[in-house]
């Protein structure tokens, strides 16, 4: 019974990371102008790995061999080099002056 | 405040060290703490000539419950973006903004440009050479000032309570 449960929380919280890691990557194919994309790989992405990781946990730690807990890293982690590699893009498509959206208010000049 | 000795220059680095040394062998045996607590020891003690500078909280409690409700944001963030995706896209009000900082900490400015791209609906673009203001990127803004606002209050406060 309780196996049942846990096996049933796991494939949701897998469920739920993918589908914010699709809509992540939906992002990068539907919105215009390269600034707008990189919100998806730094926001809905992150949800999506943590939906995973919490699946991940989850199935580790109920198996008898102890709490599992390493999956965590790979959110800090991902929470130290997204926003670190979205600025580096933004900076290297400013220096590039990257076409934006006309509609795009506010210049992008520091 | 932590204190810094010559044993431990960067207690706080030393303590993260620590910490992740154990949740990557993925075990709380005594051997895996000590070459924890080696680690430790070594790596900035080794390492202490790239680290010029020590930030320096005055509150961790307070940078604790900013990353708790930093967490709670981010989840806010993906779900309003994931919107914003689903949605059509033509109907997007995308705006380059520019915040000026009342931080000086460089730490206390990096937090917050993070901050700013992990969470609403913003990404930190550039900053300027004097460290004086920030330029943000929006996906979706009505009102760029009362944005400016929220991100001011919202987040730059408290880390300059807890860094300045």
């Amino acid at each position: 019974m309780i196996e049942t449960v846990i096996e049933f929380l796991v494939a949701l919280f897998l469920l739920i990371g993918a589908a914010f890691a699709f809509v992540g990557s939906l992002g990068l194919a539907r919105l215009p102008d390269f600034y707008m994309r990189l919100h998806g790989p730094t926001k809905a992405t992150t949800l999506g790995v943590g939906g995973m990781i919490l699946g991940s946990v989850l199935y580790f730690s109920t198996r008898g061999d102890g709490l599992s807990l390493h999956e965590l890293l790979v959110s800090l982690f991902l929470f130290i080099t997204a926003p670190v590699s979205a600025h580096m893009l933004a900076k290297a498509a400013l220096h590039l002056r990257v076409r934006i959206v006309e509609r795009t208010r506010g210049n992008p000049d520091v | 405040m932590i204190r810094s000795s010559r044993f431990l220059p960067h207690p706080l680095l030393s303590l993260t060290l620590f910490i992740v040394w154990l949740l990557l062998v993925n075990s709380l045996s005594a051997g895996s703490m000590l070459l924890a607590l080696v680690l430790a020891v070594l790596v900035p003690m080794f390492s202490h000539r790239f680290w010029p500078d020590h930030p320096r909280i005055h509150r961790p409690l307070q940078l604790m419950a900013y990353g708790l409700r930093l967490l709670r944001d981010i989840g806010i963030a993906n779900l309003h973006v994931a919107r914003l995706i689903l949605r059509s896209p033509a109907r997007l009000r995308p705006a380059f903004i520019h915040m000026s900082l009342d931080l000086r900490d460089d730490t206390a400015i990096t937090l917050l440009a993070s901050t700013v791209s992990l969470t609403p609906g913003t990404v930190s673009a550039d900053i300027s050479l004097d460290r004086r203001t920030l330029l943000i990127h929006v996906l979706d803004v009505d009102d760029p000032d009362a944005l400016i606002a929220d991100i001011k209050q919202r987040y730059e406060a408290p880390l300059k309570e807890i860094f300045e």
